[in-house]
């Protein structure tokens, strides 16, 4: 489903160039939850985003359904096949649409008809129903906002969806509610997931298999049994997973 | 057993709104001494509010008020602003969540601390100077000289908080408010930052106060746990026995995160019930 090889993410110009992803290489298959986990700084998002056609600097070779992308631009048959979904949903949903003004703005920009029936279809695929279809995003919560977000990312009906840190900007009781709604949707779309997370746990929970990365380089690549049995072969990742276990005083 | 630092009785805060009073904190009680007491509660649990109005940080139009707010047996429920500002910063600080907004990014880490420390100590510049490296010496900064005249946007955020750390213990205040203190920071920081704060409190004798929404956290570094919701607090735990935890609020909290040692299919969602607004948590 996705395949990146030998990727580099730059910003900036010589000589002040910095590199934010270095030779990054995985590919995930169709119907696969990947995770991509790292400290801040470390690239994990930056791909998603060269992923997504956010950002044109990068070298290497990034493939969508065995066909590939170039720079930042992308067809709308790529944007058919791709969706993403960002982490902070007080700040993706525009504050002055209704929930159905960005919803059928979407569903024309993907020239899909019978836009009112999909509109409900959607509101109930991700949980919210009807009567959530003309309220603003000032009227919702942070879950039900994250629930609109994805509604929107499902408008295009994609096969990828890009998640980056979907569930950190909420409270944990909402973000049990968002990753049962994922899955949901993942075991009923068949769709393909590639998300970002601090969070091991929550990596560890939705993910089979994870990249580890530290800045902008790949370390490994594990499956979600190794991460649960703290059992990297990096030092780095050890530490990390030992890390993310909690306090222990010293 | 001494007498506790701070003792609260019947806190509540609230907000006059278009739909009438909103009450964020509602009858908060508690003691505290030379302890590490964590605060717990999702988003509008009043957690922080609580934090602020110990810190007289409420603004009108919101209101405060308490059967007993006492800082070492002597009332600062609802001081005069003057008076307050002795209080605040020499003998109760509080550390923010995030250093890159709580530092004053156009002047030197240095000056920062400096100011801070005269303001509530006075003295000699030199001797602020002195006061201000130890502390920096305190939190582990190894080049404390050059970290002096470094500007808050040319350290890392693990050592923003650090600095901020500094700053707030250097009054030696008997009783630190940590609200979200490790909350922007990468786990392998956060550890540090931790320890750095429990040796601090540990070897001057405060009283801490934790506030956070990580559970586990609280559980791990704090000796007791209070569990907020709604404004009230539903549970109080010694945060060894949080796994103990009896109310069904504190429960669904825990069980709702994902964890790593106990995979499970579906997470367990927290169905929120009328009842813990209002019943009265046992043992009170």
């Amino acid at each position: 489903m996705l395949n990146v090889e030998n990727l580099d993410v730059w910003f900036g110009h010589d000589p002040d160039r910095v590199a934010a992803v270095t030779s990054a290489a995985f590919s995930v298959a169709p119907g696969e939850s990947f995770g991509l986990v790292g400290e801040s700084g470390s690239g994990k998002s930056t791909i998603l985003r060269a992923i997504a056609g956010l950002i044109d600097s990068w070298s290497g070779r990034i493939e969508v359904a065995g066909k590939p992308v170039a720079g930042s631009r992308r067809d709308r048959a790529f944007y058919k096949t791709v969706q993403m979904v960002f982490q902070d949903p007080y700040a993706s949903l525009h504050p002055r649409h209704s929930v159905d003004a960005v919803l059928s703005e979407t569903l024309r920009l993907q020239g899909m008809g019978d836009i009112d029936r999909r509109i409900t279809r959607l509101l109930d695929d991700v949980g919210l129903g009807r009567g959530f279809r003309f309220r603003y995003p000032h009227q919702l919560s942070g879950g039900q906002r994250q629930r609109v977000a994805i509604a929107r990312a499902l408008a295009a009906e994609p096969r990828l969806l890009l998640l980056d840190e979907p569930t950190s900007a909420l409270d944990v009781s909402v973000q049990a509610e968002i990753l049962n709604l994922l899955a949901d949707l993942r075991a009923e779309h068949g769709l393909t997931y590639v998300m970002v997370s601090h969070d091991l746990a929550v990596i560890g929970h939705m993910c089979e298999r994870l990249a580890v990365m530290q800045q902008g380089r790949i370390l490994e690549i594990m499956s979600a049994d190794a991460l649960r049995r703290g059992a990297g072969d990096d030092p780095y990742t050890r530490r990390l997973i030992a890390a993310s276990a909690g306090y222990s005083r010293a | 057993m001494s007498p506790p630092l701070l003792s609260i009785r019947d806190l509540r805060v609230s907000f006059p709104t278009r739909q009438g009073i909103f009450e964020a904190v509602r009858g908060v009680s508690f003691d505290l001494g030379r302890e590490r007491l964590g605060v717990v509660g999702e988003s509008g649990s009043g957690k922080s509010m609580t934090g602020r109005a110990i810190l007289g940080l409420v603004r009108p139009p919101g209101r405060v008020t308490a059967e007993r707010m006492q800082l070492d047996g002597q009332s600062i429920l609802n001081l005069p602003e003057r008076r307050m500002r002795k209080i605040r910063g020499s003998r109760i600080s509080m550390v923010m969540q995030d250093p890159k907004f709580s530092l004053n990014p156009v002047m030197t880490v240095g000056a920062q601390i400096i100011e801070a420390y005269r303001l509530h100590a006075g003295g000699a510049k030199a001797e602020a100077r002195r006061k201000a490296l130890e502390m920096l010496q305190a939190v582990q900064i190894r080049d404390p000289e050059r970290v002096m005249g470094a500007y808050p946007h040319q350290v890392s955020g693990g050592m923003g908080q650090r600095i901020m750390i500094a700053m707030m213990l250097a009054p030696d205040p008997q009783i630190l408010i940590a609200d979200e203190p490790t909350s922007a920071l990468d786990v392998s920081v956060r550890t540090e930052v931790l320890n750095i704060m429990d040796r601090l409190v540990r070897d001057r004798g405060m009283g801490l106060i934790f506030i956070s929404h990580d559970l586990n956290l609280v559980a791990q570094f704090c000796d007791r746990v209070l569990i907020m919701y709604a404004g009230r607090i539903v549970e109080t735990l010694p945060a060894q026995d949080l796994h103990r935890a009896r109310h069904p609020y504190t429960q669904g909290l825990l069980n709702s995160l994902p964890r790593l040692d106990a995979p499970v299919a579906r997470l367990p969602v927290l169905h929120r019930q009328d009842s813990w607004r209002d019943d009265l948590p046992e043992g009170l």
